[in-house]
């Protein structure tokens, strides 16, 4: 294929290096430096994609984020990714691209009959029609909408590029590299401020790149490269293209995606695919300048109907002529500097002018080079189906109701121009209330929120002079406060053409009897019609007009819709446009890539993963590892073709049959050291701890305020002032914080210091009947007896030279002891306790064993201290002191708590002594009752007891006290199942408590 | 995101800290007799102010010390920090 709309000099790509692409299957040719939409435009392609909702013929309308039309998908190095702007991409060799929303094709598209259907899809048409029969919405009208509905298709696969994050301070960050954003950066870096420069094009400049004019005697865009190649010399700036800003948000935070390899054919190797820059910045100018804005007239949604200034930078930049018979519609001078461009490439265009007659030094020069020029005409409506073939035109009074008599003129392309709309999307994010500007017809910010100011054509300054004055000053002086260093700048001289005001006019009327489409929302199909509907069912606020007809809600945010769809609202209501107001402006001002505000954190990173130290002795005996928390602990070790249940029971018999032992590293553990720990131990748990004698431990509960209990754990006093204290391992952290808010806050005279010590100590807890007997060949020095050692006694030994904690409590019913030593020797202790174990045929148990051995003995854990209940209802009313003050206790005096019936933890066994109960289920009096079924209680842990070799539950049971002995039923609907069963006590196993104390 | 001055450490990002409540809320002193009001007010009731707010925040991945935030609960202004045990005048 030839490029033959591409001329034959010119434009800033790179033609030395010619590229091949794909689109639609067909391979093309384009440059380096060209967009996807540029190339195809070289080729003669305009029509790209068909609307969303008529599946009209879409083509490009513009040459940048403005785009509402050329929304194509992307295959890239074997990934695939939608919603993206054909404007925006760059070209890169071997880059294919698909149209979205057609079917088979975008040459013949089915769905494109909605378009003869439209007067049966008004604006509403989804809300009125899907409302009944209410069954068919799940099975038929959603899947339907959702097949029908969104712009290409997200890849099912794993993605495989990398997104990093990056966190930045500086003084100055600055939102586009036009010209304010140019002056303002320079003078800034010039005093020494620490500068971000972030475009987000590839190409710095702006509309210096495009503007016919001089600055220091060198044309706009030259100079723009020389302050750019000086900016990228300076150590403190920081110079971003291909980077979009997309939002402000609190205390001068703004977030940053900067496209780092959408431009190359496969990401480099060790390189992100895009960087999301999170930037906390002193002072922010805003350059972002405008989008040009167009004029509604009947089918201007026809492929070749494009914004002018987009025409002008296809030319300019890309050396594209997107027709050869241009016919410019144009309110103001804009439209005149697309002709002159025209006209210097030796294509001729007809201007038509809305205004009577406006003069000025850029129309001059037209008249000059001999452009066809017709005042007060209009564009009717386009004609043709996949591009324009011509135009109906015709002369409008000068009240702008009446249309003369309709000519048709032959063109290929209109190229239209309603004046510029400042993009304040970032002044207005940062919440500066904008205030509109009568002279422009636009919205532009007002006073400053944060450290925000707007400049140049963002700020509806359209002067060059002036706004290179302005934004060097801005520059300079926030520098200047900041860095105390004062640079002046000789401003350059600025040569550019003045222009005439621009016509209020924004829609052509409808000729009688004529019944065109004249859409405002390109991307959404949103017509003039559309919106007087809306207003006509009533809907007044320009929030419900937007929500009801979709304007300005996809994907292009209404970068070229908003203002036109305030022009109508408030020409409909007879209000001017500020009464009617804008929408909110909402970060991001452009789409952004899910993987981008994910970054790194993704799999296995999106958490930390703690080990114990005795990690790697597990993974090599075939432990299967569960999260708990954020650490890994293993669930069991498999032997051979075990199963879960297999292997727990194996573990959880062992322990009671012989001894066991497992990782404990995990629980969180508090060093509390001062002369008032006691006291603040004695405040923080509800039983009593003034007493508690050195060398000894204590099991413990707190309670919130609001009297639930928080956590429990044993706290043992290792010396007069020192205690240790230990906590679940999902509560370590909340405890510290408790402590901390209490201590710092609350009894500041308390003498006392915490700090964590969970990874400080490697724990291991050795269970079972021989456990004593493995404790006496593991530390032969100590005595360890009985009377030694008593139940929830503590002591230090000496295990073969290394120094351990011994403490003499347990978790699972059995005689038990825990010992901890420094982390480093973890390893080194499990395995001598491994070794010397054999003997007594040791086996390691994981969480699931533990929990087994809990559950049966009625231990509380995790999912009965579940944020809903008391000591009561744990069984552990015993351990709240009647006599002194502590955290909470003033609240289990609520009516509730105190209630006769209150909820308590039971015991639950199935009556076939077979089937095992899911945890969760709902315990019921009557199975067959109707629903919604009264809950008594609900089962908060399940295992197969091992002692009894059966099914057993433990549950928090309304009146459990007095339900022992009871038939009800357990019911899960999510399983499918009602099991019969019977309450009894939740001490399943050893309910004297005998054998820790054995 | 906010910024917030700690006063021990200097500016720091709200992903840094946690956020902890009212800080004009006083807890009743220990073994005294209180009435169910006072108590439901100590627990649960709390202003839900708009405006300047005076709050608690920990430090929690810096210094894990308790300060005093004075902050504009609509706009997320932050007037001024104070420590634990700074008086707030």
């Amino acid at each position: 294929m030839t490029q033959a709309f591409r001329i034959e000099n010119g434009g800033l790509i790179n033609r030395d290096k010619k590229l091949s692409f794909k689109f639609n299957g067909k391979t093309y040719f384009g440059y380096e430096g060209d967009t996807l939409a540029s190339a195809l435009l070289a080729n003669g392609v305009h029509l790209v994609g068909r609307s969303f909702k008529y599946h009209r013929p879409r083509g490009f309308f513009g040459a940048g984020v403005d785009e509402p039309y050329a929304v194509v998908q992307l295959y890239r190095n074997g990934e695939t990714e939608p919603n993206i702007k054909a404007t925006e991409q760059e070209l890169f060799e071997g880059l294919e691209a698909k149209s979205v929303n057609c079917w088979p094709n975008v040459n013949f598209d089915i769905g494109a009959i909605n378009n003869f259907l439209k007067i049966f899809l008004p604006a509403g048409f989804y809300y009125k029609t899907f409302m009944w029969p209410k069954s068919f919405w799940y099975r038929i009208y959603e899947p339907f909408i959702r097949k029908a509905a969104g712009l290409g298709v997200a890849s099912t696969k794993h993605d495989k590029e990398r997104y990093e994050h990056k966190y930045e301070y500086c003084d100055l960050l600055i939102a586009g590299s036009g010209p304010s954003g140019l002056a303002g950066a320079y003078a800034a870096a010039k005093n020494g401020a620490k500068v971000i420069l972030a475009e987000d094009k590839p190409r710095f400049g702006g509309s210096l790149l495009t503007s016919d004019v001089n600055i220091g005697n060198q044309s706009g865009k030259d100079w723009a490269e020389g302050i750019i190649a000086e900016l990228k010399t300076m150590p403190n700036v920081v110079v971003k293209n291909r980077s979009q800003i997309f939002g402000y948000y609190d205390h001068n935070m703004l977030v940053m995606s900067e496209k780092v390899s959408d431009h190359l054919p496969s990401t480099k190797k060790y390189h992100p695919n895009k960087r999301l820059w999170y930037i906390r910045a002193k002072e922010v100018l805003i350059s972002s300048g405008s989008i040009e804005r167009p004029i509604v007239f009947g089918n201007n949604d026809t492929p070749g109907v494009m914004l002018s200034s987009a025409a002008k930078e296809y030319l300019k930049v890309y050396g594209v002529l997107v027709g050869r018979k241009p016919l410019v519609f144009t309110n103001n001078d804009s439209g005149y500097e697309t002709a002159i461009e025209f006209k210097k490439h030796g294509v001729d265009p007809v201007v038509l002018d809305s205004r009577k007659n406006a003069e000025s030094e850029i129309i001059d020069e037209a008249k000059n080079l001999g452009i066809n020029i017709k005042n007060s005409y209009v564009v009717v409506a386009a004609q043709g189906y996949k591009k324009v073939k011509s135009a109906d035109i015709a002369s409008i009074s000068e009240d702008k109701k009446q249309l003369g008599k309709i000519e048709n003129i032959q063109c290929d392309c209109i190229c239209v121009s309603g004046f510029w709309t400042p993009t304040i999307h970032l002044a207005s994010q940062s919440g500066n209330k904008t205030k509109f500007k009568e002279e422009i017809d636009a919205f532009v910010p007002g006073q400053s929120k944060q450290n925000e100011i707007t400049l140049g054509a963002a700020n509806g300054i359209f002067s060059l002079d002036e706004t290179l004055r302005t934004s060097f000053k801005v520059g300079s002086e926030l520098s200047k406060k900041i860095t105390e260093i004062d640079n002046e700048i000789a401003i350059p001289n600025v040569v550019e053409k003045k222009s005439s005001q621009h016509d209020k006019f924004w829609c052509v009327p409808l000729p009688k009897g004529k019944n065109y489409k004249r859409f405002l929302d390109f991307q959404n199909d949103v017509a003039v019609s559309d919106v007087e509907i809306a207003l006509r069912e009533g809907y007044r606020s320009i929030e419900h007009v937007k929500r009801y007809t979709t304007l300005g809600m996809a994907t292009d945010q209404g970068k070229t819709s908003n203002l036109n769809g305030l022009q109508l609202v408030s020409e409909i209501e007879n209000k001017v446009v500020p009464a009617v107001g804008h929408t909110t402006f909402r970060p991001p001002y452009t789409p952004v890539s899910i993987g981008a505000i994910v970054g790194r954190e993704v799999g296995k990173h999106s958490k930390p993963t703690r080990k114990s130290p005795m990690h790697s002795w597990h993974e090599k005996n075939n432990a299967v590892f569960v999260d708990a928390g954020v650490w890994l602990r293993p669930r069991y070790y498999k032997k051979g073709n075990e199963n879960l249940f297999e292997a727990s029971k194996r573990e959880a018999k062992n322990v009671r049959t012989n001894v066991g032992v497992c990782d404990v590293t995990t629980l969180g553990k508090i060093d509390v050291k001062g002369p008032d720990a006691a006291e603040l131990l004695n405040r923080v748990y509800t039983n009593a701890w003034l007493k508690l004698p050195v060398g000894k431990a204590r099991y413990g509960v707190m309670l919130r305020e609001d009297g639930i209990v928080m956590d429990d754990g044993t706290t043992t006093r290792i010396s007069e002032n020192h205690y240790h204290m230990t906590t679940t391992t999902a509560q370590a952290a909340n405890v510290l914080s408790h402590l901390e808010y209490y201590l710092q806050l609350v009894w500041p005279e308390l003498n006392v210091n915490v700090v964590s010590t969970t990874e400080q100590w490697a724990g291991a807890a050795i269970a079972g009947p021989k456990s004593r007997d493995l404790l006496k060949k593991l530390f032969p020095n100590s005595d360890v007896s009985n009377e030694g050692l008593p139940f929830m006694g503590y002591m230090e030994g000496d295990l073969f030279g290394v120094k351990a904690r011994i403490f003499r409590i347990s978790f699972s019913g059995e005689l038990a002891y825990e010992v901890n030593v420094e982390s480093d020797y973890g390893n080194f202790m499990w395995e001598k306790i491994i070794e010397a174990g054999e003997e007594f045929n040791i086996q390691p148990y994981g969480t699931e064993a533990l929990s087994t051995l809990r559950i049966e003995m009625g231990h509380v854990a995790g999912s009965e201290l579940d944020g809903r209940t008391i000591p009561f209802d744990n069984a552990l009313e015993g351990l709240v002191s009647k006599k002194k003050d502590f955290i909470g206790k003033r609240s289990l005096q609520r009516s509730a708590f105190t209630a006769e019936d209150r909820q308590r933890i039971v015991g639950v066994v199935p009556l076939d002594k077979q089937t095992s109960i899911p945890e969760g289920s709902h315990l019921v009096k009557d199975d067959k009752a109707p629903l919604p079924n009264p809950k008594l209680g609900h089962i908060s842990a399940s295992c197969w007891s091992v002692e009894y070799d059966n099914p057993f539950s433990l549950a928090i049971l309304k009146d459990g006290k007095n339900m022992i002995g009871q038939k009800l039923f357990a019911m899960s609907p999510l399983k499918n199942k009602v099991i019969p069963v019977e309450i009894v006590s939740s001490h399943y196993v050893d309910p004297k408590g005998e054998r820790v104390r054995s | 995101m906010l910024y917030i001055n700690c006063p021990h450490c200097g500016m720091r990002s709200q992903n840094e800290f946690s956020y902890g409540g009212d800080a004009s809320v006083k807890r009743p002193e220990l073994n005294k007799e209180v009435t169910d009001q006072e108590w439901d007010n100590f627990v649960y009731n709390r202003k839900s102010i708009r405006g300047k707010h005076l709050e608690l925040w920990q430090h929690i991945s810096g210094c894990r010390q308790w300060i005093k935030v004075e902050r504009d609960t609509a706009t997320h202004e932050i007037f001024r920090t104070f420590k634990a045990d700074e008086e707030v005048a």
